[in-house]
């Protein structure tokens, strides 16, 4: 209210009731105390109901034996392990499949938005309907559809699929082949560490020679050769301490390899198509930000077509894509409680089971939100750190 | 000279002559835009393929293939799974969707009661129409009839139980209607609760933006499956012993909140928009902090903010498919839930019920997003410079 400033000096001179910050004060203290008394109302009854029942709400329950199995876990778990386990396996297959699903939905966002722009009247055409079929259709049902409609009638596991690399594809889900190390192993660890510290130092030099004497490394080729390189040094010192552990076809299940369980695939492929047709709008609205102008007279230096993209519009339409890219990502990592709809046991999924099991839906409830919360908030914290980065300097 | 010396004077204008062939025609737009480079070229045979690849299947899956009539699964299940067609057949059972039809518009809504249903519909699109069509007279009228008459109506016509109408208990509502239903409510509650929470957001009073900025952030953070679990599972321990909410009432307050959080930050961008001349201009009128908002921030401000309205309501309309999550039954549950019909089982009924609500609220929401598009352009020429 820019009138409280204007009118404050006459506070005195008019009755009380007038003044603007003596009502704000008094609008306030009736806001805040009615939704005291509201929030005080809820707690009591709530207390009174959970008396009732024979229930608290201590998270005492967390340490009980939880009693149920959970298909897929990244660590150790049991039906005796407690509460608190069932949980945190929760939490990290929503982390995994939110990490890999992003990775998917910004490949596929950022071809697709770009081929909407392309030059090409049938690329164009066929992202546009990408886009348009993805957008307007509930990650629900997309879920739906590959769980109910697309992974159940493939063959049973004994007929499956045969796809290259010795993966298996059946109702059962996709079986890929599990990498072994054997001894020393560590070496080509190790190796990949070092190349990855001697890229970063070949970067630096070469911008700086760059910056220095106008010449440039193939710095690409450089890093390339690094890479392959010390990783094949490394195997052949330890004597290729690789194996695969390819999948083998059974009667009714697939033994051996890495097997991704139905759910999982269904809600990756779900959330990682229905948020790219998103990505691929911000990256297309991003892209046409950027003024004309700008690869105009990049063409009019001399500058190639594919090193215009790359080094003039590319950097500036990032400023217009990170702040919406951001919250796709949240989207996405919020999306992928629709889990609960397959039964892959994520967060939600998990949590959802314990409620019904123990009734605390308080406590899950309170779980849930400060972790969703916490995600939301560290992520929007990093995009926020990387927006800095990329956001225009102005004098 | 004499002009009489000329032996040929053109009396008319010569015809310019058609471009070089080139530089026209069908041949040239598909050199310019198929085959334009040879990286272009790559591209169009790879598209090419990739048509060739999905486009067959699906066409004879959804047409050719599909059976249309039928009173069994026997029509849409091969000899080996007990039906009728022959070995490795594959098409979309449209049969299935025919016979379930009503099932998936009302799902257990009493058939001799759906006209109130229907009636209820024809209503909202009665009032919906003219209220979206930027030329239609009346719209205040319209908006009062369309936001504060017919929820009222249609709470009695749909519950039933006075005006001697037979009581429908929620529990028998479901598919599309409750779709339908839950964005209406939706949307009715969220945009004034959107309006007061941005309002809250943008205030110089502390304690009032504090709550609000809480509130909106809060809700945002959470995925709606939170927040309807919190609604049906807390809410009903949260009210004084012995009363009994309605598990459709929880829902439907759920997504309410849910939807609030949402258009606050749309209405929020609206207000954030408007030139500060404006706020300016209504305090040298002398008018108060309500006078201000109603007269001259708020018409304006949500003018702007049009195509971000439509774009919540489209996610909204989507998000209501969550409601099967808590065992409610709206188009995809009620589709979701027919899939166990003994009578329809087969292989294909799942995918065939998924494309159809599939394509249903594809339908719904492409047309909400070409009508948002269509009022950006409308909105827009009023303000370019």
């Amino acid at each position: 209210m820019a009138s409280v400033n204007a009118i404050k000096d006459d506070g005195d001179r008019t009755s009380l009731i007038y003044n603007p910050v003596v009502r704000g004060i008094v609008f306030q203290c009736v806001v805040f105390f009615g939704i005291l008394a509201l929030i005080y109302w809820f707690v009591r009854n709530t207390l009174d109901n959970l008396a009732r029942a024979g229930r608290d709400i201590s998270f005492g329950f967390l340490n009980e034996r939880a009693g149920f199995d959970i298909g897929q876990a990244l660590i150790p778990y049991s039906s005796d392990s407690t509460y608190t386990d069932a949980l945190q396996v929760g939490l990290l297959n929503t982390l995994l499949v939110a990490a890999v699903g992003i990775v998917t939905a910004t490949l596929v966002g950022f071809i697709v938005g770009i081929g909407r722009l392309s030059g090409n009247w049938l690329i164009r055409k066929i992202c546009t309907v990408y886009v348009e079929v993805f957008r307007n259709i509930p990650p629900l049902l997309v879920i739906f559809f590959w769980y109910l409609g697309v992974l159940a009638i493939l063959p049973q596991p004994r007929e499956s699929f045969h796809l290259p690399f010795g993966s298996l594809l059946s109702n059962r889900g996709l079986s890929i082949p599990r990498p072994v190390w054997g001894e020393g192993a560590w070496l080509v660890g190790l190796a990949f560490v070092i190349a990855i510290a001697m890229t970063v130092f070949v970067a630096r030099q070469a911008s700086a020679r760059q910056m220095a004497t106008g010449q440039r490394l193939p710095v690409l080729w450089i890093n390339l050769g690094l890479f392959v390189g010390l990783i094949l040094l490394a195997m052949i010192v330890s004597g290729f301490p690789l194996s695969f552990d390819v999948p083998v076809l059974g009667a009714f299940q697939t033994s051996g390899g890495f097997a991704i369980g139905p759910e999982f695939l269904a809600l990756y492929l779900s959330l990682s198509l229905y948020t790219a047709s998103f990505i691929a709008e911000i990256v297309r609205a991003g892209i046409r930000g950027v003024g004309r102008g700008q690869s105009e007279a990049a063409h009019a230096l001399g500058i190639r077509s594919g090193t215009t993209t790359r080094l003039v519009v590319i950097p500036q339409a990032m400023r217009i894509i990170v702040p919406p890219l951001t919250s796709q990502y949240l989207n996405l990592t919020k999306n992928s409680s629709l889990a609960i709809a397959v039964g892959y046991p994520d967060l939600v999924s998990v949590g959802g089971t314990i409620l019904n099991k123990s009734g605390n839906s308080i406590q899950i409830v309170a779980i849930w939100m400060v972790v969703y919360l916490t995600i939301s908030l560290l992520t929007s914290v990093f995009m926020n750190w990387f927006n800095t980065r990329v956001a225009l300097v102005e004098r | 000279m004499s002009a009489t010396d000329f032996v040929y004077v053109r009396k008319e204008l010569e015809q310019p002559l058609p471009p070089p062939a080139s530089q026209h025609g069908l041949v040239h737009w598909i050199r310019t835009n198929l085959f334009a480079s040879p990286l272009d070229s790559v591209l169009t045979i790879f598209g090419l393929l990739v048509i060739a690849y999905f486009l067959p299947p699906i066409l004879s899956w959804v047409f050719i293939n599909a059976q249309w009539t039928g009173s069994d699964r026997s029509v849409c299940a091969t000899v080996a799974q007990g039906g009728v067609q022959p070995d490795g057949w594959a098409g979309a059972c449209w049969a299935f969707v025919w016979a379930k039809f009503g099932q998936f518009m009302f799902n257990n809504y009493p058939l001799a009661e759906r006209w109130r249903v229907i009636l209820c519909g024809a209503m909202l699109v009665a009032l919906i129409v003219p209220f979206l069509m930027p030329r239609a007279p009346y719209k205040a009228l319209n908006a009062i009839l369309l936001f504060g008459v017919l929820p009222i109506v249609g709470y009695f016509l749909l519950i039933g139980g006075t005006f001697g109408l037979r009581y429908v208990p929620t529990r028998e509502w479901g598919g599309f209607m409750v779709t339908i239903i839950l964005s209406y409510v939706g949307i009715v509650v969220s945009l004034p609760m959107g309006v007061l929470l941005a309002l809250g957001r943008k205030s110089e009073l502390p304690v009032i933006k504090m709550l609000s900025v809480i509130f909106i952030e809060m809700v945002r953070g959470v995925p709606l499956i939170t927040v309807l679990f919190m609604a049906t599972k807390m809410l009903p321990l949260f009210m004084p012993n012995g009363m009994k909410l309605d598990d459709f009432l929880c829902v439907l307050i759920g997504v309410s909140i849910f939807a609030s959080a949402y258009m606050a930050e749309v209405i929020r961008g609206g207000l954030q928009a408007m030139p500060k001349g404006q706020y300016e201009g209504a305090d040298s009128l002398g008018l108060n902090y309500w006078q201000k908002m109603r007269l001259i921030i708020l018409p304006q401000a949500l003018k702007l903010v049009i195509p971000g309205i439509v774009n919540t309501f489209i996610g909204l309309f989507k998000d209501t498919s969550l409601v099967y999550i808590v065992n409610m039954f709206d188009l995809l549950g009620a589709v979701r839930r027919n899939f166990s019909d003994p009578t329809w089982i087969s292989p294909q009924t799942p995918m065939t019920g998924l494309v159809f609500a599939g394509f249903v609220f594809w339908i719904f929401c492409f047309g909400m997003s070409r009508y948002s598009i269509y009022m950006e352009n409308r909105l827009d020429r009023g303000h370019k410079r």
